[in-house]
């Protein structure tokens, strides 16, 4: 695979909260796309594994230039999406540090080996750059895809704009590795909205990275040629009666939810908490992550603006939910409204079901198939909420 | 019709400079210490196929992305946009916010008996002009349109100053920082061809921009008027 003369990169080795929290950062106005390859580029990666399709083709091919710069030390694209993620759980569980990306349709047909991975323990980091997965097709940045793989046991963060993208990126090498937590985290954004426009990025030096990845610092020692694939030759489960195969799925499942929930702690650590509060006094509440937080934080303004009482609750982290946090945020609110750019509404159901009155959560507004989120709707539901007349002509 | 925030959506056909008019709009606002967001929005390109951009122009930061679906600033580059449905939106004015700006590009009046209805419903102002004429006139092409549909704009709403939209035009036609389409660039060539040097592309451009700004000077968008046809 490395026939190409590389340079090799003499960088400065720093640890992730150095790196996160203190390192010196210079502004560039860079894509979505680009913010991701340029965490990757500063996170030490070992292997990344690429099946091109849009709107991920760009973040996969400027993490090929990187590799090409020295960067990363093994690069190549698979066959397609379910070979792509088993790869990465092969070269995982040879305890390097592992990275790929991809989008809606992709996610789907890699699903059935992402879904494995936290229960073998694979902490590598899965970028989804969200595109619709539902008839008809498009490639248009709906995120219904979250849906299916919040149940993975994955770590899922969702990054608002290009900002987030790096910021989250780097942060989940951080976390998925920690030995209390040592499963994968997904890093979803949306396509084009957030992939393709251009945005301000803080980036740390491009001379620093992140300590690399230590194998033996793991909860499953990292197999090589001496050490066999313990976990699996013990446990077995097919191999086993009935009885210890549940007992088997039982503790391995358990295991990683358990693990999903100690995130949480570097969630706050490296990230500053699951959720962003603003004007946490107020009556009616906008709730949204990802591209749509970016919407609901200009309508926040504009309501602002005019003096309403309307606050603004950012989620940043899908997996683990914030369960208590949100609760606690809201538990004097009137309304809550939950903006989605999907239509089953993934979120406003997380939401629901976080708290004990959810008859206050608005079903909406959502938008389907990769469509812009109007901030004109968020707005029709602040005035619907507050009772306040109005004739938008929407 | 003073706002903190104007979101533009620019309607056109391939080749018009749609695009390259929302970056020079952008490049002039960040030139101005302001804020400005754009998103192309374009199917397969070529020439006079529907193609529009939406701008966000604001003295603060601007958060939000994606297509602009509630404008309060609508610019037509070509009557034909209107008259033979060569839009993405139809009719042309779907989700003008009330009290709003509509500048169109053509040699006659192009409004129906019931577009007049909803536009004055909506408290619009409509600014009619043939800014391909004035395009040949002054710079000798017609591709400079974009220039006048721009200097229009900016003379109506005076989001910046001559200097900034000065800088924003040379740094689109000089500047190297700029990336757009293959199909852009051959027609950059052309364009250059045509005015053999870029400073003279630039100055000619500029004269246009001049030229609609004194044009704007004669409408009043508080006189409650709907329809300003200006004579180019």
């Amino acid at each position: 695979m490395s026939q190409n003369a590389r340079p090799k990169l003499e960088k400065k080795i720093v640890d992730a909260g150095y790196l996160l929290k203190e390192a010196p950062r210079t502004q560039q106005f860079i894509t979505g796309a680009q913010a991701m390859a340029e965490a990757v580029k500063r996170a030490n990666v070992d292997m990344a594994i690429a099946y091109p399709i849009t709107p991920q083709s760009e973040v996969m091919h400027l993490v090929g230039d990187i590799y090409a710069q020295g960067h990363i030390k093994e690069y190549y694209r698979a066959e397609e999406e379910l070979g792509t993620m088993s790869a990465i759980a092969g070269a995982a569980r040879a305890g390097v540090r592992m990275f790929t990306a991809t989008s809606g349709p992709g996610l789907l047909r890699g699903l059935e080996a992402i879904a494995s991975w936290p229960g073998h323990r694979i902490p590598a980091v899965l970028g989804v750059l969200t595109r619709v997965v539902n008839a008809p097709l498009s490639i248009q940045p709906d995120n219904i895809e979250i849906a299916y793989l919040m149940h993975c046991g994955a770590l899922v963060l969702h990054a608002e704009n290009q900002q987030d993208t790096f910021d989250m990126t780097l942060a989940a090498f951080a976390i998925a590795e920690k030995v209390d937590v040592y499963i994968p985290v997904a890093v979803a954004t949306e396509g084009f909205f957030v992939t393709h426009a251009k945005g301000y990025v803080n980036t740390t030096p491009e001379d620093m990275a992140l300590t690399p990845i230590d194998p033996t610092a793991a909860p499953v020692p990292a197999m090589d040629n001496e050490t066999p694939p313990a976990r699996i030759q013990r446990d077995a489960p097919v191999q086993k009666s009935n009885f210890m195969s549940y007992l088997i799925h039982a503790v391995w499942q358990q295991e990683i939810w358990d693990s999903n929930k100690r995130s949480m702690k570097y969630i706050y650590e490296y990230l500053g908490g699951p959720i962003e509060v603003q004007d946490p006094e107020a009556d009616v509440f906008v709730v949204a992550s990802g591209c749509a937080a970016a919407q609901a934080r200009e309508a926040h303004r504009y309501a602002q603006e005019e003096g309403l009482s309307v606050g603004f609750i950012k989620v940043r982290s899908i997996r683990p939910f914030p369960v208590d946090e949100i609760r606690e945020a809201v538990k004097n609110a009137k309304k809550l409204i939950v903006p989605e750019h999907n239509i089953i509404g993934w979120l406003c159901k997380e939401v629901k079901a976080s708290i004990p009155n959810s008859g206050i959560v608005v079903e909406g507004p959502r938008v389907y198939g990769g469509m812009t989120l109007p901030v004109e709707l968020i707005m029709a539901e602040i005035y619907n909420a507050l009772g306040i007349e109005h004739n938008m002509k929407l | 019709m003073e706002k903190k925030r104007y979101n533009m959506r620019v309607s056109g056909l391939g080749g018009q400079g749609v695009v390259t008019t929302a970056h020079i709009l952008g490049s002039a606002m960040d030139n101005a210490g302001k804020y400005a967001s754009l998103v192309p929005f374009f199917g397969s390109e070529k020439r006079m196929a529907p193609v529009e951009a939406y701008v966000r122009a604001s003295t603060d930061p601007i958060y939000e992305v994606g297509e602009v679906v509630y404008p309060d600033i609508i610019m037509i580059y070509h009557p034909q946009v209107i008259t033979h449905g060569k839009s993405y939106t139809m009719p042309f004015y779907m989700g003008l916010k009330p009290n709003s700006l509509v500048i169109i590009n053509t040699d006659r009046d192009v409004l129906e008996p019931e577009d007049i209805r909803v536009l004055t419903e909506l408290k619009a102002t409509v600014v009619q002009f043939d800014a391909t004429e004035l395009a040949l006139k002054i710079a000798g092409t017609e591709l400079a349109t974009n220039m006048a549909m721009m200097g229009m704009l900016l003379g109506l709403i005076k989001l910046v100053s001559m200097e900034n939209i000065e800088h924003a035009v040379k740094e689109r036609f000089l500047g190297t920082s700029f990336v757009t389409s293959g199909g852009t660039a051959a027609l950059d060539s052309a364009i250059e061809k045509k005015f053999k040097k870029k400073e003279k592309l630039l100055s000619k451009n500029m004269e246009v921009i001049s030229k609609t700004f004194e044009m704007a000077d004669s409408v009043d968008l508080n006189s409650g008027k709907l329809v300003f046809q200006l004579a180019v």
